[in-house]
Formats: C-alpha cells, structure tokens, sequence
C-alpha cells in the first residue's frame, strides 16, 4: 500500500467540560446530559450510545438538574431559569424565570404533569407542564434552608425535599410538610459544617433514600419518619443517587470517583425481609461522580473528568457480546476539526473560540521521520465575543474563507495571507436568511457556502470577493423536523449529501439544485459520510458501524457494498466501540477510503479482498514481517493503523501527505483540578 | 514371558583407533557355561569366568603381529587356536604362559576363520571359501588350497553347526552387491551355493545367526531397514557342481523392526530359540531416540517381550552362550542374563498369571533369611544376592531387600570375619534401602574402613543423620591426618587427597543447622582448620571456572560449600580466634568475604543504571508536530 507522511498534530489543546447532570428516557432510550459549560448532548441508547444531538451552552448558562418529561427535555440552573429544549432545532426553547433564587434541582412527577423545582430561598416550586410550555402553580411551604434534592413519590402525591441537615416531605396538595428526617452530620472537623443532602429518592414503598456530603448513604422509613439504615460510603460526599425503574437497585455516586450499587434484598437465605445490601462498587471515574442514571441494564456515571461511563451490569446483559463490554466515550461523536486541504490549514473549533493553524512544510524527502518545530507552524487564533458557544464551523478548501454558527448567528470570515501574515476579515452583509446553521460546510472550489437550517434544509451562499449571495434553499421531501448532522459536498461540485438524526440522507444535485434522491433509510444513524470524487459513490459508516455504498448515478447500493453487507464485517470491525466521525478519499487511488474512530485509521481497498470472519483482521505487524511477494496473498481491505492515538481528525492533505491531529487523553486528564482524594499505596 | 536380568560388566573394552570398532573381535565358548574367550581387535586373548567377572588367563602375540580371527577353544583337546597375519596358525593350553613359545604353522593361503563348536572338530575356513578340517590342514600346512569362491567375491560372515552328527560351515558372501550363501560339509567336501534375495539397493545384511532346529537350518539376518528375514535351508540338499547356477534361497519376512528415521548403523539380531530374537541397535519403539536399548522379540507373536537400555555406544555386536548376552557397549563388555520360557500368546501378551515366579521369589525369601542366619560362605551369599538383583521386579522386593541388608549387617557385627562390601554395595545401589531402614550399615561400613561404601551410602540414603555425617566427616579427617598424599592448593597450604574421594559426599548430604552445629562442635580445632582449609580450597577452585565438574564426581554447589564454612565457623570461631594457626586462614576468608561484598554493591550499581536505560527505552516523547513516515502494508 506504501508509505505516507504524517503531520501528527497534538496541538489542539481541546479540553472537554465536566459532566453535571443527567437524565435517563427509558421510553425513548435517550440520555440527556449537560456539562459544566452548559452543553447539552443527547446519547441514542438504542444506537450504540451514539451521540444525536448536541446543543452549545452559553456563558452564565449552569445546568444544575435535567428532567425528562416524555419526550421533552427541562433544565434548571444556578441561574434562577427553567428551560425547556427545542430537540429540533438544537436551542432552547423557552426559558422561564422561577422568581426563587438559583435552582438545584429539577424534578418531575410519574405521570408527567407537574414540575417540582427546588430554589436557594427555601421553596419548592410546582409547575404545571401544559402543550407547548410551562406554568407556575404554587409554593409548597416555604423552608429555612436551600432545597438542594427532590423526589417524588411515584404516586405523586408526596414530595421528599433534600436540604441542609434534614430532608423534609411534602404533601404535594397541601404542600404542608409532614415530616422531618434530620440527617446526622459527619464525624470530628466536619462536625461543625452543615450535612448537605444531595440528593434523595422517594420509592413506591415509601422509603426514602438518602445521599449526603458526609459520605452516608441512608435509608428511611417515610411513613413514620425514622432512619431504617446508614451505610457510610465513603469519607467525602454521596453527589448522586439513582434507582432502577424496578426499585430493586440503587446507585450512589461519590467524590472518590466510585459508583456503589445497592440492592434490595433478603439479607440471608431464607428471610423473606429484603433490605438494602451494598453490593459492589465501581470505579471507573478519577474524580467527582455528578451523575448517575441507572437504566435497566447499565450503569451511567459521568462528572468532573468528562467522560461518560456506560458500565454493563454483567447479571442484566448476555455476556461477551457487544452489550457487555464496558464504554468510555471521552470525545464527541462529531468533527470538531475542519482541514483546508489544499491550504495545509487546520481550523480547531473550542466552545468559545476558533483556532486556525497552518502547518509546516517538510524539506525531507523519504527520511523516515522529519520534525518540524513549533515555530515554523503559524498559528492564528479567532476569539468570538458574546454569549452563545460555537456549535458549527467550517474552513474552506482554499483556507480562503471560515465560517462559525451559534444558535443565534452565522458569523463569515475572509483570510488572507502575506506571507507569514494573516489578515482576517469579517464579511459584513450576510444574506438575511442565514440566520443559524446546524453544519456548515464549503464546496470544494470554495465558491458556495452551504447551511443547514430547520427541518433539514440546507442554505446554499455564493461567495465572491464583492459580496455573498444567497442562491437557494435546498428541502427534502419527507418533512422531517429533525437536524442535519452531517453534510458532505462532492468534489466536483455537482451533489450535497445530508443526514439528520432521522437516519435520512439526502442527496441534492448543484446543478440542478433539487433533490437527486433519498438514500433508503438505515436503522443506525450515519455518523460519518462523503462522496467519491470520481465514481459519485457515496460512501455512509453509520453507529453500529456498518459500511455502506451507494451508487448516486445508478441510485442504488454498488455491488461492493451489496458484498460487503452480504459476507458481513469483521467481528472485530463491529466490536470496536467508537464511531467512525471523519471520511474521505484518496485521489490518487481511488479505491482507497480513508476513515477514523478515536483508536485508529482505517484504509479500505476496495480492490482486495474482504476479510472473513477466521482471518486475522489487524495484520498489519503480520504483513510487515513477511516477504514481499507474500504480502498479497494475506492482505485484506481493511488496512488498520493503531499508531496515532485519541484521534480527534484524520485527513489527506492535497500533497497526499495525511494530518493526524491527537488529543492524549493523559493530557486532558492532566489538566483537571486534583481529585479529592488519590489512592495511594498503603494508605 | 522372555526377561533381561540385570547385568554385570565382564570387561573393559580397549579401543581400538576408530571410535566405530569395540576392540573386540570375537567370544568364544570355553570348556563350560561359566566361561569364556574373548579375542580382542589386536593382540590378545583373554579367558573370563563369567560369573566372577574376572580374567583366569589371557595371551598375547608379539608387537606387530596381529589376531586375524578370534580364538576358539578345541573342547575334545583343551586347546586354543588362533590365526595371526592371516596365515600363521596358533595352538595352545592354558597352561602356556607365552603364546610365542606354543605351536604355530604357516599355511599356504589367508585364513578367514577358524571355527569350533562342541561336539565338532575345528575347521578353518579359508578367504577364498575353501573349508579344511583343522587336523588334517595342520598335518600338511603348507597344502594347496582351492578357490571357491568367484573374484571379486569375499566372505562376509561364517558360523558353523552342528546338524544331524555333521558338521557345516556356513558362510555368506559378497560379489557385486549380490549377496550369496554357501553351506559345506568338510567332511564330504559337499557345497551348496544360494543367492539371496536382493533387499532394496545397496543394502547388505547387517547381521546373520544360524541355528539347527528341525532337520533345518534356520538362518535369520536382518537388513538396515530393520526387516528380519528367516531362510530355512535343509541341510540334505542337493550337491552342487562348480559354476552351476546359484539356488535362489527363499526367505520369509519375519518381521519388520521399527527403525525411526533413516537406517540402521551398527545393528544386530540374534535368534534366541525358535521364537526369540534378541536384537541390539535398534530403538526402542516406545523410547525416545537417541538410547539405544537390547530387546528381546517374540517372533511368533511379533511382541517386544523385554528391552533394556544399554549406556554408551552400541557395536551392533551380540553373542550369546548359554542363557547369557554378550554386548559391548560403551566402553565396557556386559554381561546380561535373560531367559526365554516356551511362550503362549498370553504369556507374549503379558496375560498369564506367572504362578512359577511368584514360588522363585517365595524361595528367594526364605532362603536369604534362613542361609544368611546361619554361616553360608561369602561366595554364596554372594551369589544369592546377585541372584535377586538380577530380578526385574526388584522394586516390589524392597522389604526382602531391607532385611537381606539389616540381616547381613547384624551378621557382620557379630562375626569381625564376616564382610561382604560388594553384596552391600550392590544392595545399596538398588536404592530401595536407606538409613532408617538399615542403620548399622553407614556405621559398619565406617568401622570397617569401607569408605568407598560410606559415600555410596551418603551419596544415596536420603536420611542420614546429622550425627552419623558428623561421625563419617571426623573419620575422614582422621584418616587423612595419617595418610601421606597430599595435593598444595594456591596458598600452599598443603591438603589431604582423601578429602577429594570422600569430602564431597559429606557436603551434599541434607541437614539441619541446629542439629548439625552440637556435633561439629566436637571437633577439635585442629581439625576444623583443616577442614575449613579445604572448604576454602574448594571455594576457589569451584569458583574459577576451569575446576567445575571436570573430575566425574558429584560435586557440592558453591552455596552448600559457603552453608558448611558459615557451620564450622558458628561452632568454633571463639576457638579459632584463639588458635594461632587459625589466624592466616581466618584473614583469608575475611578478605575473600570483603571482596565479595564489595563486589556485588558494584553490581548493584550497575543493575541500577541498566534498568535506567532499560527506562528509557520504553519512553517516546512526541512532542506537539511532527512529521512522521508510516508505512501501511
């Protein structure tokens, strides 16, 4: 296959935000979680955890709490706000004031009518969910302290109320407390500090559990108010609770970065008594577990070192399957790096600001290894002033134009270089109808911009030197509402490829700017795509990690793709447990397609063979090892390099050279606060 | 079913100057079952009592002339005959001291053997294939003798047999790559000439064996492929005519021998009795390869019957008389009993319930016990014993074997005449006693002197008290304070030899500390300086690598030599200290031991930077760009 130069990359200094909240839809297997810069990100259970939607924080936006209720998506924050999510159109919808100082929490009853939220000022708030908003009810009697944590009974008629040294329960009609369960403090030093209950759960039997800053996970009796049993769990604090919908498992989540499953049920044999037993403990988190969500077959745990852990519990899942293996998702499903290909630019995208870099010229021709240092890159950095984070951006091929979206603006930049300066120039009259774009993307000759909107269409922008032109709207035809995720335009200009989150891809012919056809729709959602230059085969790599081409002349699968769907992938191709997030070609052979994950870069050969299932998929030491005359006779289409690690882009550069941009997540890690506590030998 | 006894070396073998050769030409029957004539590859010939292993007479040609063919012994004159260069005739008695002085004549063609069986004449068979009574050739030796056989065509082996009151010298030749078989009656001057049959190309029989049985002459010779083939010859053929055609000799596949990998070098089979082959330097089907074993085949029921391994290089050389196996092996000549019972399928396949050797060994039993108690002479305790070692089933006879020694050792301390240290030896070698099971033996053997039997005992008992190696570790000192020969080691200290043949065992043997220390504690300090001169001596030697294992001997480890150092100096250092002679030994070890020291803190600081570097191997920076070369296959 040959040699390739590498511009391997670690400059991207992208630094994930801490988890905060989550919440769990069992209905619609979505879990919804909100990090500490305010991000929201919805994950598809159902599709291989992939990462749907995700909706930019914004500055003073603190999600402190999620709620689901049904489909829609509540937050609350230290703001004093309630809002509820737009999952369409990727913002929020509306956000309301609760007159109650910051809010901790968020909490809404089973039936799905009503919202409790607790407020610094010592009241729990009632909001009636209407059609398309919320309302304020009324206050339930107002308390001395904070409401930190809510629960409601299933039943909906008590609420269990986490405060300051004592949890009280609320009859959610009266809204007149009828108990009073305080909760004891810590031990020596901490004796003096106020007990703050994080969290609480309110179960159908009327036993309300408890998680708090001195390190007790405790359980009541809600009927006559008495403490039934205090586990102590850890030194520091129980953040986070969750019960499995069967009420048979419990989780608690703690400073030290540990989960701790508890489990009702009978002590000894043949008792029939069922009590909360500790049962395990997990640990897979170096800091503060924030959030829990215990859904029927896993737990999920995320907080300050911003990975979201997926843990199988092994009795509720088949084993070694796919199901049972244990995920971390550290990076986003979705491209944060643009590449001007045929500038050598990289454009890095953080939540508040851009970063384009150019990168260096090597003079060594086939030396087996060339560093260029730093200086010799050109760094340019883009700061964008306001509230709103970044949720799209684009650098064109030409690294002539850069283009940003928040949900509130579309922002356009012209670049221009004088040797080793750069000037950037802001395009100052944008079409009025460009108003937010969900992606944004450059044809290859960088002449068109294009921008997906609402409903999944697509906004296509002229650029000249003089001015940008808005030219046409491109819509599908099914009506769907849901936002484009991904969008790849061909490279000879003729085909715009689209894919929402309804696993509808759609292609448009340029030329004839409409509609060309709807590729049938897959049951995964696609999370990486591009259109061959020379054949129009559109290449798709969905969620759970199936290939698929398809001819967009013939308007039908090629007959590589029916054989690669026929003969199936490789077991260790589908085992691999992050998504395919980049794509693209190589021109000089255009068999080639050149994909990546976050472990690894993958060339295809359409020409050879595909592995079976007994052949040794990632042979590439093998190969190395044998003669060449050998070489063909065990090699495969799958051409696998592990080298280059936590891959943030893989791209080919016009010179054919490939860029590799890493993000170590030994670095990120490096650059959170210290955990509270470190195990350290013998202590 | 057929068993190999346990065997005994009759002789060593002198090597001749290629290592393919034993050195042994021949062995002869002499005038009973006990005895024997060997002939070596050169000079002389010995006569052995075989179960005395030891040599009664031997003889010996003048420098530069050779044996050309072995001995035989003449039964009906008591005499010996031998052929030297070829063509000189020797005749002697036993009571000849000097083989030059005996009788010899010179005959007028090469000889190629001369051949004597009992109850027949010797007859000498000449190169050329011509047969001559020995008698009437030596009344006129310088007679003209014939050419039988055709050019180009040579003896490659001859036996003779006696059939129905005749006598026949058989012999078979080579001409061309054919092989041929000539069957003659001297008497009559009556030839019969076969062709054997061709065996893939280019194989000659490795090894032929004749015998009479049945008015026939059964001929079994095996090829380098392993096949054994039987040929059947009656011995009334028909005469046959010069330069008539051969007869074609029919054979029948007796069977075919697992041969591994490749041929067989230097092979031989040897027919036992009609169901019987014994068969050497062919491995064993079941044993790795590289040992060669001797094994005893059933030729009826094609079952390996009895096998042994045989130690060093195999001659592919086997003779047999009566009852006894002659193999040179290695760098001895052994001797192996064995015993082929009338066989039944059963009894080839393991199946028969042998009640007979059940009674023998009930026998064996009693008799031991009863004769040893009573004052049967050495000889036949001797023999008695030798006769239950040779048993194959000797672990099962562990308890008999326990008080066959504890029996022999009481009788040994109540009658000062009585000692039999090569029964003891024997008995000992079996492994199946100890000290537990035979305390007096370590001791007698101590009293006796017998320390050849001390180390053997040391060497193999596994639980031999700290006082009992104590007692053997002072007996030794003592004995080498007498004794004259000595060895100087590097500082010039000057050290007893006895300690080399004895020492050694003493450090090997298993002990514990505390149980150790009160009895060396009765040494006296002349002897510990002693003793711990030798294990200094020792410690240097072993320590350079020129001294390691050379000498044959087990050798203590270089940790049990420190392990004893540290003892002796832990039981007697305040002595020591005292003791001025003491003092250059003890400065000695104190520098040996700083050196030491200080030599492994050197390593260590050297183990520390190697692992540094160790470290930084696995470390790779990869800064924040670079340019790489990957290379996908």
């Amino acid at each position: 296959m040959g040699e390739f130069k590498v511009h391997r990359v670690r400059f991207f200094d992208y630094m994930p935000s801490a988890i905060r909240a989550m919440a769990f839809n069992s209905r619609t297997e979505r879990l919804a979680l909100s990090r500490a810069d305010g991000a929201l990100e919805v994950f598809n259970f159902a599709d291989s955890y992939f990462q749907e939607k995700v909706i930019p924080g914004q500055d003073g936006r603190a999600v402190e709490a999620l709620c689901w209720v049904r489909g829609r998506l509540f937050s609350a924050g230290l703001n004093g706000e309630i809002t509820e999510y737009d999952l369409e159109n990727l913002r929020p919808k509306y956000t309301m004031e609760a007159y109650g100082g910051p809010v901790w929490t968020i909490c809404s009853n089973s039936q799905g009518t009503h919202l409790a939220i607790g407020c610094e000022d010592g009241t729990v708030k009632i909001f009636e969910v209407l059609e398309e908003t919320i309302r304020f009810q009324r206050n339930l009697d107002r308390q001395k302290g904070r409401i930190i944590s809510l629960s409601w009974h299933p039943s909906g008629a008590l609420i269990a109320a986490g405060m300051m040294d004592m949890i009280k329960v609320f009859n959610a009609e009266s809204g007149h407390a009828t108990h009073r369960l305080l909760v004891e403090r810590g031990v020596g030093a901490s004796k003096s500090r106020e007990v703050v209950v994080w969290s609480v759960a309110f179960l159908s039997d009327h036993t309300i559990i408890s998680g708090d800053s001195a390190g007790k996970v405790q359980v009541w009796d809600g009927v006559t108010g008495t403490l039934v049993r205090t586990h102590l769990v850890t030194k520091w604090d129980v953040l986070a609770l969750s019960v499995s919908r069967d009420e048979s498992s419990l989780l608690a989540g703690t400073s030290e970065g540990t989960v701790v499953q508890f489990q009702f049920i009978s002590s000894t044999v043949d008792q029939h008594d069922k009590e909360w037993v500790r049962t395990r403990t997990f640990k897979n988190h170096t800091h503060d577990v924030r959030a829990l969500a215990h859904t029927d077959t896993a737990v999920v745990s995320g907080g300050m070192d911003t990975q979201l852990v997926v843990r199988p519990l092994l009795e509720k899942v088949e084993k070694n399957t796919q199901e049972s293996a244990l995920r971390k998702i550290a990076f986003p499903h979705r491209s944060l790096v643009s590449c001007g290909k045929k500038a050598g630019m990289l454009l890095f995208q953080f939540h508040g600001h851009l970063e384009l870099w150019r990168l260096g010229e090597s003079d060594g021709h086939g030396e087996e290894k060339h560093t260029c240092t730093l200086s010799e890159t050109h760094g340019g950095c883009q700061r964008w002033q306001g509230d709103d984070h970044i949720c799209c951006s684009a650098l064109s091929p030409c690294g002539g134009w850069l283009a940003y979206s928040t949900i509130s603006s579309v922002r356009l930049y012209r670049l221009q270089y004088n040797g080793s300066n750069i000037s950037i120039t802001k395009v100052a009259k944008l079409p009025k109808v460009l108003r937010s774009a969900h992606q944004l993307c450059f044809s290859s000759d960088s002449s068109k911009l294009f921008a997906s909107t609402t409903h999944s269409s697509v906004i296509i922008i002229a650029l000249s030197q003089s001015e940008c032109k808005y030219l046409h709207t491109l819509r599908p035809k099914s009506g769907t509402r849901q936002p484009v995720h991904l969008m790849s335009a061909s490279e000879d200009g003729k085909w715009l490829a689209t894919a929402n989150s309804d696993c509808e891809i759609h292609v448009y012919s340029l030329h004839k700017l409409k509609l060309h056809c709807t590729v049938p729709v897959y049951s995964s959602c696609p999370t990486a795509m591009a259109i061959h230059p020379t054949t129009s085969n559109l290449v798709m790599v969905h969620a759970d990690q199936q290939i698929f081409e398809y001819s967009l002349v013939q308007k039908e699968y090629t007959e590589w793709s029916r054989k690669l769907q026929k003969q199936g992938l490789h077991h260790l191709w589908l085992a691999r447990d992050t998504p395919i997030t980049h794509l693209t070609f190589n021109p000089r052979n255009p068999a080639h397609i050149i994909m990546h994950d976050t472990y690894m870069f993958c060339i295809i050969d359409q020409n050879l063979p595909l592995p079976d299932q007994k052949t040794l998929f990632y042979n590439q030491m093998t190969l190395r090892s044998l003669p060449e005359p050998e070489r063909t006779s065990h090699s495969h289409s799958f051409k696998i390099c592990k080298t280059f690690q936590h891959l943030l882009c893989v791209s080919l550069l016009e010179d054919h050279s490939l860029v590799v941009v890493e993000r170590p997540l030994l670095d990120i890690a490096s650059q959170l606060p210290a955990p509270v506590r470190q195990k350290k030998f013998a202590t | 079913m057929a068993a190999l006894y346990e065997g005994y070396t009759l002789c060593g073998l002198v090597q001749a100057q290629n290592q393919s050769d034993s050195g042994i030409q021949g062995i002869e029957s002499e005038r009973d079952s006990d005895h024997v004539v060997v002939t070596d590859s050169t000079r002389s010939v010995t006569l052995y009592k075989v179960s005395d292993q030891k040599p009664l007479g031997s003889w010996t040609v003048k420098q530069g002339q050779t044996l050309t063919c072995s001995a035989v012994y003449n039964s009906h004159t008591k005499e010996y005959v031998a052929v030297s260069d070829n063509k000189v005739i020797r005749v002697w008695k036993e009571e000849d001291i000097i083989l030059d002085k005996a009788f010899k004549a010179t005959v007028s063609s090469d000889v190629w053997r001369v051949h004597s069986v009992p109850g027949g004449e010797p007859v000498v068979l000449f190169q050329r294939g011509a047969v001559r009574l020995l008698d009437s050739l030596l009344s006129a030796p310088q007679q003209p003798v014939e050419e039988v056989l055709a050019q180009e065509e040579a003896i490659r082996w001859s036996t003779t047999v006696i059939a129905e009151a005749a006598q026949f010298v058989i012999f078979q030749t080579e001409q061309k790559g054919d092989h041929f078989l000539y069957l003659q009656r001297p008497n009559l001057n009556a030839v019969q000439r076969y062709r054997l049959e061709r065996e893939e190309p280019g194989l000659s029989p490795l090894s032929f064996s004749a015998s009479y049985r049945d008015k026939h002459i059964n001929l079994l010779y095996l090829y380098p492929n392993g096949h054994v083939y039987q040929s059947v010859v009656s011995v009334r053929g028909p005469g046959m005519e010069e330069e008539a055609q051969a007869l074609p000799l029919p054979r029948n596949l007796l069977f075919a021998l697992p041969v591994g990998e490749g041929l067989l070098g230097a092979a031989s089979a040897l027919a036992l009795d009609e169901a019987h082959v014994a068969v050497v330097g062919v491995p064993h089907p079941s044993a790795g390869a590289g040992k060669d074993f001797l094994c005893i085949w059933n030729t009826n029921f094609q079952t390996l019957q009895a096998g042994k391994e045989m130690s060093g290089k195999i001659y592919g050389q086997l003779w047999s008389y009566s009852s006894k196996l002659f193999i040179p092996h290695g760098k001895s000549l052994s001797v192996i009993p064995y015993e082929c019972p009338k066989s039944s399928l059963a009894s080839a396949l393991g199946k028969l319930r042998q009640a007979r050797t059940e009674g023998e060994m009930r026998k064996i039993h009693t008799n031991n016990n009863t004769e040893i108690k009573r004052t049967a002479p050495v000889e036949e305790v001797q023999r008695e014993v030798e006769g239950l070692l040779s048993r194959s089933d000797i672990q099962e006879l562990q308890p008999s074997v326990g008080q066959l020694a504890s029996s022999l050792v009481s009788r040994s301390v109540a009658d000062p005449a009585f000692y039999t240290p090569g029964t003891l030896a024997q008995l000992v070698h079996t492994q199946c006693l100890c000290h537990s099971v035979c305390p007096d033996l370590l001791l007698l053997a101590l009293e006796r002197k017998d320390y050849f039997l001390c180390q053997l005992c040391l060497q193999l008992f596994p639980d031999v008290p700290e006082a009992v190696t104590c007692a053997c570790l002072k007996t030794f000192i003592r004995c080498s304070e007498k004794l004259s020969i000595v060895v100087v080691d590097a500082q010039g200290a000057v050290l007893p030899t006895v300690f080399f043949q004895h020492g050694l065992e003493v450090l090997q043997t298993a002990y514990s500390d505390t149980f150790l220390l009160p009895h060396l504690k009765d040494l006296s300090s002349q002897q510990v300086i002693l003793f711990l001169q030798y294990l200094q001596f020792l410690y240097l030697r072993y320590s350079q690598d020129t001294f390691t294992q050379t000498h044959g001997l087990r050798s203590p480890t270089l940790t049990q030599i420190m392990d004893w150092v540290c003892l002796l100096l832990d039981a007697h250092f305040t002595v020591l200290v005292m003791t001025p002679e003491a003092k250059g030994l003890l400065l000695n070890l104190h520098r040996f031991v700083k050196s030491q020291v200080r030599l492994f803190s050197e390593l260590g600081k050297i183990e520390g930077s190697l692992e540094e570097l160790q470290k930084i191997k696995v470390k790779k920076e990869v800064g924040q760009y670079s340019i790489e070369v990957i290379e996908l296959f």
